[in-house]
Formats: C-alpha cells, sequence, structure tokens
C-alpha cells in the first residue's frame, strides 16, 4: 500500500497536495483498490465553491458507486479531463495522472485540520 | 458467518473476501474487468458452493416437483437439466433453480444460497407426496468452470467426453481420481463450461487438479464480482435483483419456462397473466448518455414521470458501456423506447434493447 509522506489525508479516502493555496484532490491507493475497476469519474461541480466535507462528485467502479468529499473549502477550478477517457488512471495511478480536481482553497490555514500519512495509515489499519 | 470448503484457498490466493447470503465469499482476486475477460475469452473457475442442493427420491418425486415449479419437468429424462423457478401463491417467485433428473424417482434441486431454508420448507409444506427429500447443501462443494476454452481445461482429468456433451445435460463418473463427480454442462455467464458437484472432503484435490490442467490454458480463479457482470450481459436474472417474492415470471420474461402443459402453484393467475398482459415487464437497456445504472434507481419518461426501476446495472466489461436491466411500464418496453435513468440529481437518457447484450 503506497501511502505518500508528502501528502495529507482525509478519514474519507482523499489525498491532498497544497501548494501556497491551490489543493489537487484524489482519492488514495486505499481507495482505489477498495473500489476495484474504476470506470467513470463524475464530476460537475467546475466552478462551483464547495464546503468542506460536501460531495463534489463521485466515483463509479464496476461493482459500486462511491461519493467525493471536499477535503477543504473552495472552488473548483480544474478537472481532470483526462479521466473523462481514461478513469482506470484512478487505479493504475492514484497519486500522478489519476488526480481529480484543483481547487483554490479559501482558508489555506485550515490545511492542517487534515490527517497526515501517519494518521491516515492508522485510519486504515496500517 | 459460515466458510465453503475452499475458503482458507481463497484467502491465500489474495481473494478480497465479502459476505453474500451469510457465506465468506471471494468477489475478486485480481480485478473485476480482468477476471471477466478471462472467462469470456478463456476459462475461469468460481468457488459457488455456498449454494444449496436437494435430493427428492421416491415414485411421487416428479409430481411434486411438477407441484411446485413453473416448467414442465416431465420432459426431461435421465442426465438432463432444467432452469426452472418456484412460483408462490402471491404472484412472485420462491427461487429460481436448476431441476437435475438423475433417475426417474430420483432428481436433485439447486437453488440460490440466500433461499436455501425459505425453499426447503416452501417444498417441504407442499409435499404431500411423500416424497424423501435430504438437503446436501452443507456437504457438496460446486466448482463452475466457465468459458469457451473449459472443456480442453478440464478434459485431462477425466474419461467423460466432455466437448461433446450438451448444454444442460450431465455425466457422473472420475473427476480428477475422485468416483461420482457429477459433471453438468451449465452455467450461468453465457460463456459455456461446466459445474461440478461433489463432497467437500475433496475440494481442495479437485482445484489443485483443475489448476494444474488448466495451467496451459491459463486458468485462474474468479470472483463473485464478475459472476454478476457476466450473467448481466447475458440478461440473465439474478434472484433478489431482479426477481423476488414480489415479481411473477410472466413480468420477468421467464415465460419461456413457465409451462401451462400441467398445473402448478399459482398457475392459474399466471395464465391469467399471460393471456390480458401484464402491466410491467423487465427490460434490458443501455446508457446512451453518460453514467452507470445501479439496482433501486428510478426510470423516468421524457417528462419526468417515474415509469420504473433499475433492478441491475453495471458497466458491462466486453461491451465497454453501461447497461442494465429493470421493471418498465408494458407501453416502455418495445425495444428502442427512450427511458431516463435517475441517477443522483440527473435524469440520464437511455434505452430499452433486446436481451442477452451480448450476442454470439
Amino acid at each position: 500500500m503506497n501511502i505518500p509522506d508528502n501528502l495529507k489525508y482525509t478519514k474519507d479516502h482523499e489525498w491532498i497536495r497544497i501548494e501556497g493555496d491551490i489543493a489537487t484532490v484524489g482519492i488514495t491507493d486505499f481507495a482505489q483498490k477498495e473500489l476495484g475497476d474504476i470506470v467513470y469519474v463524475d464530476i460537475n461541480t467546475l466552478g462551483e465553491t464547495i464546503e468542506k466535507e460536501a460531495v463534489f462528485g463521485t466515483v463509479e467502479a464496476v461493482k459500486t458507486v462511491s461519493d467525493l468529499f471536499m477535503p477543504l473549502t473552495g472552488e473548483v477550478i480544474e478537472v481532470n479531463s483526462k479521466l473523462e477517457s481514461a478513469p482506470d488512471l484512478v487505479n493504475t495511478d492514484p497519486y500522478g495522472e489519476g488526480w481529480m480536481v484543483k481547487v483554490k482553497v479559501a482558508d489555506p490555514a485550515s490545511a492542517n485540520t487534515l490527517l497526515s500519512a501517519e494518521d491516515y495509515k492508522k485510519v486504515i489499519g496500517l | 458467518m459460515k466458510n465453503t470448503a475452499l475458503t482458507q484457498k481463497h484467502i491465500s490466493l489474495g481473494a478480497k473476501m465479502v459476505p453474500f447470503a451469510g457465506f465468506n465469499m471471494p468477489v475478486q482476486y485480481s480485478g473485476i474487468v480482468e477476471e471477466h475477460l478471462t472467462v469470456r475469452n478463456g476459462v475461469g473457475v468460481f468457488d459457488v458452493s455456498h449454494m444449496g442442493e436437494f435430493i427428492l427420491k421416491g415414485d411421487k418425486a416428479l409430481d411434486l416437483i411438477q407441484k411446485v415449479t413453473s416448467n414442465d419437468a416431465s420432459v426431461l429424462v435421465d442426465g438432463k437439466v432444467q432452469y426452472s423457478c418456484l412460483p408462490n401463491d402471491k404472484g412472485g417467485i420462491v427461487d429460481d433453480l436448476l431441476v437435475y433428473r438423475i433417475d426417474a424417482q430420483t432428481y436433485m434441486l439447486v437453488v440460490n444460497a440466500s433461499n436455501i431454508e425459505k425453499d426447503w420448507n416452501w417444498i417441504s409444506q407442499h409435499n404431500t407426496f411423500g416424497v424423501d427429500m435430504k438437503d446436501i447443501s452443507e456437504r457438496t462443494s460446486l466448482l463452475a468452470i466457465q468459458g469457451p476454452k473449459a472443456a480442453q481445461a478440464l478434459q485431462s482429468l477425466t474419461d467423460m467426453d466432455l466437448a461433446s456433451m450438451q448444454y444442460y445435460t450431465f455425466k457422473k463418473g472420475k473427476f480428477a481420481g475422485v468416483d461420482n463427480v457429477l459433471v453438468s454442462a451449465t452455467g450461468y455467464t453465457g460463456a459455456g463450461g461446466f459445474e461440478i458437484y461433489f463432497d467437500n472432503e475433496h475440494a481442495e484435490k479437485i482445484w489443485d487438479a483443475i489448476f494444474n490442467a488448466g495451467k496451459e490454458f491459463d486458468i485462474k480463479p474468479i470472483g463473485l464480482g464478475a459472476r454478476d457482470t457476466l450473467r448481466l450481459e447475458m440478461g440473465f436474472c439474478l434472484y433478489g435483483n431482479d426477481i423476488d417474492d414480489t415479481t411473477s415470471p410472466i413480468e420477468a420474461g421467464l415465460g419461456w419456462i413457465t409451462k401451462f402443459t400441467k398445473k402448478f402453484i399459482n398457475s392459474e393467475a399466471l395464465l391469467e397473466q399471460k393471456n390480458n398482459g401484464v402491466s410491467r415487464k423487465l427490460v434490458g437497456f443501455e446508457m446512451i448518455e453518460r453514467g452507470i445504472p445501479r439496482h433501486g434507481y428510478e426510470i423516468k419518461d421524457a417528462v419526468g414521470n417515474t415509469i420504473g426501476v433499475v433492478t441491475s446495472g453495471t458497466q458491462s466489461p466486453s461491451l465497454n458501456k453501461a447497461i442494465g436491466m429493470g421493471y418498465v411500464k408494458t407501453e416502455f418496453s418495445k425495444p428502442d423506447s427512450e427511458i431516463f435513468i435517475q441517477i443522483r440529481d440527473k435524469s440520464i437518457k437511455a434505452k430499452v434493447v433486446k436481451i442477452p447484450f451480448i450476442k454470439k
């Protein structure tokens, strides 16, 4: 299980990479393994400001569907368009090409509420 | 939670295990899509030992079967299998099942794991014929070896000529050195292959023999996840999803296993449905716009009226598009009818298509 130390996490299995006030968000290696083959990433909140922990999209695997939760309040400024035709990038490269959205974070200081890699590993029982 | 005789085997192979019908079962090994395509194009093995088996024995065994099942079991001969269902007395279905004629006095019924107790009680309650009934589910293992390469992959394990076996026939014989294995040319994947029944004590030996014999055909273990996508591509009903205590066989498109050449439980009401028509029908549909249908989603018409409900849905690994089944008002059941699936806050366009989704 790959849980990179340089990222932040949520208990809902999103990862967050923060650069200034821009957060890149995806789902963790644990989450993609649990979901299995991902066939559709449905995000239609581009341009919307979404509250922390509200749903910003959904991810569909062959067998199941799961909501995506906003880790920090902010505006969705970009959606990974590659996932439109290649949703399996979330399985093969969850922290790289499988990223989902970029968010302009309302309050960058709120990032300290997120989990560290070490804390997240405890959440998933590692 | 119950285990099958092969649960440890699945765990040691790295399967993801889930509770299913009270059993600890493998839902996937390498991934549903890869496993699905293995069965469609090659050969794979499912442990479906959770399924139930009843032996009915006696001069009146056929009479009991004719009373409780909808298909006409009198056409069976020794070595033939029949798909059928157990209608209830309220217009619904107790379960769907396979009926095996072992000899004129001996039949085996194969039922869904989730319904073993319900079926047993239902059939027992109607056993006014003094038929001897035995539930051998707990001591019986069942493997489904499915796919176009199944006969080749298994042939070295038995003298029974597998390739020549007709669909829905079975034989009993020596398999992988074990006597009295029931080899049945059946399955619920549409990919061809066999289902084999034997006592639990032989499970590991037979499993290992199958994987050794099948090595050169790239045989792989397959989980219940791919079983579901495979059956759905064929438009086969899954009990609890597409059919249940409230859906009639006529509505579910199971008229072909509902034979009015004999009387059976609720046959008069079902005949009336057949003659007068039903107000809803189970149909297959494919998504036109992007979205994946799931069990329980509402089906709407173009102006937003609810016209039905999705019973099964997935992204088809073979077709690479989203497909589903569901009940719709009869006027929307013709192929090419435009329907809309309510997916979260959106109505997503779909159209009714003929099943099976996969054409041979």
